[in-house]
């Protein structure tokens, strides 16, 4: 059977191999710092399970102190433009199609793993999805080496390209899921969830469900991001009065609720991937200020979509 | 009360620029040092809950590895865009012959939706798409069907390409069941003893989805005729 252990043995080899990459290309000014992050998140997933708690905690920090150094980007391994334009020419839109091997067998596995027996003693039913998606890369990574015929070591360099233009970010995700679990052991969505029962009456559905919308948002201007809104929220007011006194659909409440944190998202720049990077890239004059051009185009979408996430949800998420 | 500290550190670490992986950090000590301040603390004990806390940020770490699984997936994307999808990809939505700012910003805001939906996240981006392509095609129909822009004109433009890159990746990714958003609503319920399907939650992502794309596409349809507003006025 596939598992979450086969996974984590082919990512780790991935960020190996961008480690030893950029550890050999002279062209990034900052590589060796560049090689300890990708090296030290190798180690995480090939050895994570024998480090032990404390080591792993290190290794976060670690992490954390290679990123705020700042990481580097090399210039080995781009193809240039013309070549690209040139390969889009001859193969025309079939190169879409190899496109769709990805989300196409992410979403068969994951069926096939559910719902069949032979699917479930060939993917782990437990992690179906992660254990498709790596397959689906897998599967399309070779459908393109045997079909274009680039050189051997091409999935491993353009890989490494796109990892080091995300750089830091990509283990974002991962550390704010860390530090939810933190601020949850700490009784941080207790203690907000005590303000907010002390002072907004949440006695109906629709004054829970637009106190948890309205809450995920706000939350996530605060932070900058959803994922760090989602358990805390989550946990103040989604889990205990949405569903729990309310009744409310587990799923239904806890994907809208994410989707209201997103339309905070929106709204602040904080969330300077999103808000701050394109104005500096586009080059508006209001780039610097805290409600730039871009900020300010979203908001009227932003407020609009999180009422109506509060009225689907008041709708979808009690159904009788 | 005094936890919320470590939501503090986060809002400051934000507003100082702080790197947010630092910030991550920081802010999980002082939730763990707050949380076990009292009359009883000694300097032992404060250090103690700080190694616990290192401790309990390692092992979430490694229970939360499976969030950067997914970028295994870039070796595939990498291939496709040496292979030239972005720029077939371009060819396709240049094909579409809009004539006015809110028509482009419109077809991409569903095209990135439905891309995202499909998991294929970086297909767009301000640095790969925004920058390159849709500002400048947004600016050229604008140019096209209006004459010259004023600066005003010409940085709304280009502020509403990015907002319909981010306003189709957010309320398009959620669909897709491998995102990473999904899966920690998944891990965070797990860790509160509930079970839940990733496609359930996809599916309830939907409906925001189409929500969003009505008024969203709504805007960009007034967007249009206030651009033509007062260059009308303007015109000879």
């Amino acid at each position: 059977m596939i598992t979450l252990t086969h996974v984590y043995l082919i990512a780790g080899l991935f960020f190996l191999g961008c480690a030893v990459l950029n550890a050999s290309d002279a062209s990034n000014p900052r590589r060796v710092r560049t090689a300890l992050f990708w090296g030290l998140l190798s180690l995480s997933m090939l050895a994570g399970d024998r480090l032990g708690d404390l080591a792993n905690g290190c290794l976060v920090l670690a992490l954390a102190g290679l990123a705020a150094a700042g990481l580097g980007q090399g210039q080995a391994g781009a193809t240039p433009q013309e070549e690209r334009a040139a390969s889009a020419a001859r193969y025309g839109d079939l190169l879409i199609l190899p496109a769709l091997i990805v989300p196409g067998v992410a979403l068969a596995g994951t069926m096939v793993a559910k719902q069949t027996d032979w699917g479930a003693r060939l993917i782990d039913p437990a992690h179906a999805t992660i254990v498709s998606l790596a397959l689906g890369a897998l599967l399309a990574v070779i459908v393109l080496v045997v079909w274009l015929r680039p050189p051997v070591s091409a999935p491993l360099r353009e890989g490494r390209r796109l990892l080091d233009a995300v750089g830091w970010a990509a283990i974002l995700p991962q550390a704010l899921a860390c530090l939810g679990a933190v601020f949850l052991a700490g009784g941080v969505g207790d203690a907000v969830g005590a303000l907010i029962t002390q002072y907004v009456p949440l006695d109906t559905r629709t004054l829970a469900v637009a106190a948890y919308c309205i809450g995920m948002a706000f939350f996530t201007m605060l932070m900058g991001n959803a994922f760090a809104a989602f358990p805390v929220m989550t946990a103040a007011i989604g889990l205990p009065i949405v569903i729990g006194q309310h009744g409310g659909d587990v799923a239904a409440v806890c994907a809208i609720g994410m989707l209201a944190g997103f339309c905070g998202t929106l709204m602040t720049p904080m969330a300077a991937n999103f808000n701050v990077v394109p104005a500096n890239l586009l080059e508006l004059p209001d780039r610097t200020q805290a409600l730039n051009g871009v900020i300010r185009a979203q908001i009227p979408t932003a407020l609009a979509v999180l009422a109506a996430n509060i009225v689907l949800m008041r709708i979808l998420a009690f159904p009788s | 009360m005094l936890v919320l500290l470590g939501v503090l550190v986060v809002v400051a670490g934000f507003v100082l620029r702080v790197n947010p992986l630092v910030v991550v950090a920081v802010a999980a000590l002082v939730t763990g040092q707050a949380a076990s301040w009292g009359p009883d603390a000694t300097p032992e004990t404060m250090a103690a809950a700080a190694l616990a806390t290192v401790a309990a940020l390692g092992k979430s770490f490694n229970d939360n590895r499976y969030i950067s699984g997914v970028w295994l997936v870039l070796a595939a994307i990498g291939l496709m865009e040496r292979a030239g999808l972005q720029e077939r990809a371009r060819a396709v939505i240049g094909r579409v012959r809009a004539a006015t700012v809110g028509r482009i910003l419109i077809v991409y805001l569903g095209v990135r939706q439905l891309s995202s939906a499909l998991g294929l996240t970086s297909l767009g981006g301000h640095a790969q798409m925004v920058r390159p392509l849709i500002a400048p095609m947004s600016e050229g129909a604008g140019e096209a069907r209006l004459g010259k822009l004023s600066d005003a004109a010409r940085y709304r433009i280009r502020a509403h390409a990015a907002a319909a890159d981010n306003i189709g990746l957010f309320f398009g990714e959620d669909i897709f069941i491998a995102i990473a958003s999904i899966l920690l609503i998944k891990g965070f319920l797990e860790q509160n003893g509930i079970v839940v399907e990733p496609l359930a939650l996809s599916l309830w992502a939907i409906p925001t989805a189409i929500a969003a794309f009505l008024i969203h596409a709504g805007r960009l349809w007034l967007l249009d005729r206030s651009l033509a507003g007062p260059a009308a006025e303007t015109a000879p």
